[in-house]
């Protein structure tokens, strides 16, 4: 009994945490800085407690909850990468009035979705999972309730998303019909291409996965939701639930669907395929950094998807490079975004970044750093993350894609260059106060995490090799 | 007389889900119409899931519907709560009126 309830120990632990600090919150006065630190140490202690659990597969609860080395995996990259989105935005959270105590609660109640969800091995679970990360999610939108942008952004992040779970939820409920079963293993016994209804639902799950990692052409909340968003919450939209619907798709992809690989195999190439095209295409013409980082993120999640559409082991571990990668970029290009700070206000535009070089010459190498890296310019991180997904590729003998990716490769280097092009050759307007102890730190372990990368890559490698056995 | 089976349930569903599909896209006027959509295209999915438990003579479907309701309701009062602190700042829930951000 007590050896079944250890293997779901960190979500005990967690939501325990959650409902204590809640308490702690609502009866004592001012409690954003005692929460916010509780928080950390929450995370903290979670991540020791998966790190202690052993990696091998186990099952409870009518075998709809599972630990194994792929969930904990990606459990300790949404730990990790919530930690360092939360510290490095607590300057600019008690600037912008935000540091009410519910802001770190809520977080960690779309962390508890998460787990669920990549624990999950059951579309019950993982439908509860899913709705606990967006119900906080849509919360978190419109945290600055005073602001007509944030508001806005809630709205509509609500709208689209909602719509999302219930094609999802169709989707779910067609495949109990046709298959007989919600159990992840099962459907995938009864799955197969003379059952048209099944596949029928697949589509529909497949739309819903596609739009809660923001792929073309479910994307349309993306940059508005970026945009108005207060960027603490942006950064944290940027990455933590990108990597928990991406661990999901590949899970769908592993598991359920993996005998009709054939026909989700050409939707994912053209998810794929058209993410990364308008994301090299719709970022050129951006003047807000934010919006500039959502198309960004769109192109990104279409190299990760490239991977997935292989339908190879190698593909899937290739897109967890990917995204673990990806992560280490963004959480730097946010924290920077946390340095522009004028007068009590942040800047967010480009054209805010000009001639910083001149006055702040450690920040515009970091920002140099982090561009080339999106951009995938080599010897630093992001030309590993691509170029595993593309050798996977490859392997596979897909060469439409790989070409179409290396060529909005080059496109897209053409924006990252152009704000660089800002920062070192335009003239210096502002100077910013860049006294900001916590978001100098990320981004100084992002640049390291970077540039350090092609010393060890075997390092990333080894971890992801074990995470996917059938 | 006809026999009412698993298609008919089943068609029931899907007319009630694209319904409340259409109703999002098509509405121009109240943001709270959409939250009535998303209601429709939850209980169109209810539908489906029981009428997919009685004829398979499996449980699951049901208690995955009342888990569904559950989640309903949060949706809606989150959906609201929303939607009242846009008011505050615009004075108005009309659809037209929420483009602050473009392009």
């Amino acid at each position: 009994m007590i050896d079944n309830l250890n293997i779901m120990l960190p979500e005990i632990f967690l939501s325990l945490s959650i409902f204590s600090i809640l308490m702690i919150g609502v009866f004592t006065k001012n409690s954003f800085n005692l929460i916010f630190n509780l928080t950390s140490l929450i995370i903290l202690v979670t991540i020791s407690i998966i790190l202690s659990s052993p990696n091998n597969q186990e099952k409870i609860f009518l075998d709809s909850f599972t630990r194994d080395a792929f969930s904990n995996y990606f459990k300790i990259l949404i730990l990790l990468s919530s930690l360092f989105v939360l510290n490095s935005s607590k300057n600019f959270i008690i600037d912008n009035k935000l540091d009410k105590f519910e802001y770190p609660i809520i977080i960690l109640l779309s962390i508890l979705g998460m787990f669920f969800m990549v624990s999950s091995n059951d579309l019950i679970l993982f439908y509860l999972g899913l709705e606990l990360q967006s119900l906080s999610l849509y919360i978190l939108a419109s945290i600055d309730r005073d602001n007509i942008r944030s508001t806005e952004s809630g709205i509509k992040y609500f709208v689209l998303s909602a719509l999302s779970s219930g094609l999802l939820l169709y989707g779910c409920s067609l495949l109990y019909g046709f298959t007989g079963s919600t159990n992840f293993e099962l459907i995938a016994t009864q799955l197969n291409k003379e059952n048209a209804g099944a596949v029928f639902a697949m589509v529909f799950i497949l739309v819903g996965l596609a739009f809660k990692v923001s792929a073309v052409p479910f994307h349309m909340w993306t940059p508005d939701v970026y945009e108005g968003a207060p960027t603490s919450i942006t950064s944290y939209f940027a990455v933590v639930p990108k990597v928990a619907g991406l661990a999901l798709l590949i899970k769908f992809m592993f598991i359920p669907f993996s005998n009709i690989l054939l026909e989700w195999q050409t939707i994912i190439i053209f998810i794929s395929i058209a993410s990364m095209i308008l994301g090299a295409v719709a970022a050129m013409i951006q003047k807000n950094f934010k919006r500039l980082l959502a198309y960004s993120s769109i192109g990104h999640i279409g190299y990760a998807l490239a991977g997935v559409a292989t339908g190879a082991i190698s593909g899937y571990q290739s897109a967890v490079v990917y995204i673990s990668i990806y992560v280490v970029m963004n959480i730097g290009a946010f924290s920077c975004l946390y340095l522009l700070k004028k007068d009590g206000q942040y800047k967010e535009n480009i054209s805010d970044l000009s001639g910083i070089s001149k006055k702040h010459p450690l920040l515009a190498i970091s920002l140099l750093i982090i561009l080339f890296s999106l951009a995938g310019v080599p010897p630093l991180g992001g030309f590993f993350a691509k170029f595993y997904v593309f050798v996977a590729v490859l392997e596979k003998e897909m060469y439409a894609l790989a070409i179409i990716g290396l060529l909005t490769t080059v496109m897209s280097a053409f924006y990252y260059l152009k704000i660089i092009k800002t920062i070192y050759f335009d003239d210096a307007i502002i100077t910013f106060e860049t006294k900001n102890r916590t978001a100098q730190v990320s981004i100084f372990a992002c640049c390291t995490i970077l540039i350090t990368f092609f010393l060890y890559p075997s390092f990333l490698n080894n971890m992801v090799n074990i995470l996917f056995v059938s | 007389m006809i026999e009412i089976g698993l298609g008919h349930y089943l068609s029931l569903g899907a007319i009630i889900f694209f319904l409340g599909v259409i109703g999002i896209f098509l509405n121009r006027k109240n943001v709270i119409v959409i939250l009535m959509s998303i209601e429709l295209i939850l209980l169109a999915v209810n539908i489906n899931l029981i009428s997919f438990s009685i004829f398979s003579g499996d449980i699951v479907g049901q208690i995955f519907t009342m888990l569904i309701l559950t989640v309903a309701a949060a949706e809606a009062a989150i959906g609201l709560a929303i939607i009242v602190v846009y008011y505050r700042n615009r004075g108005s829930i009309r659809v037209e009126d929420i483009h602050g951000m473009k392009g």
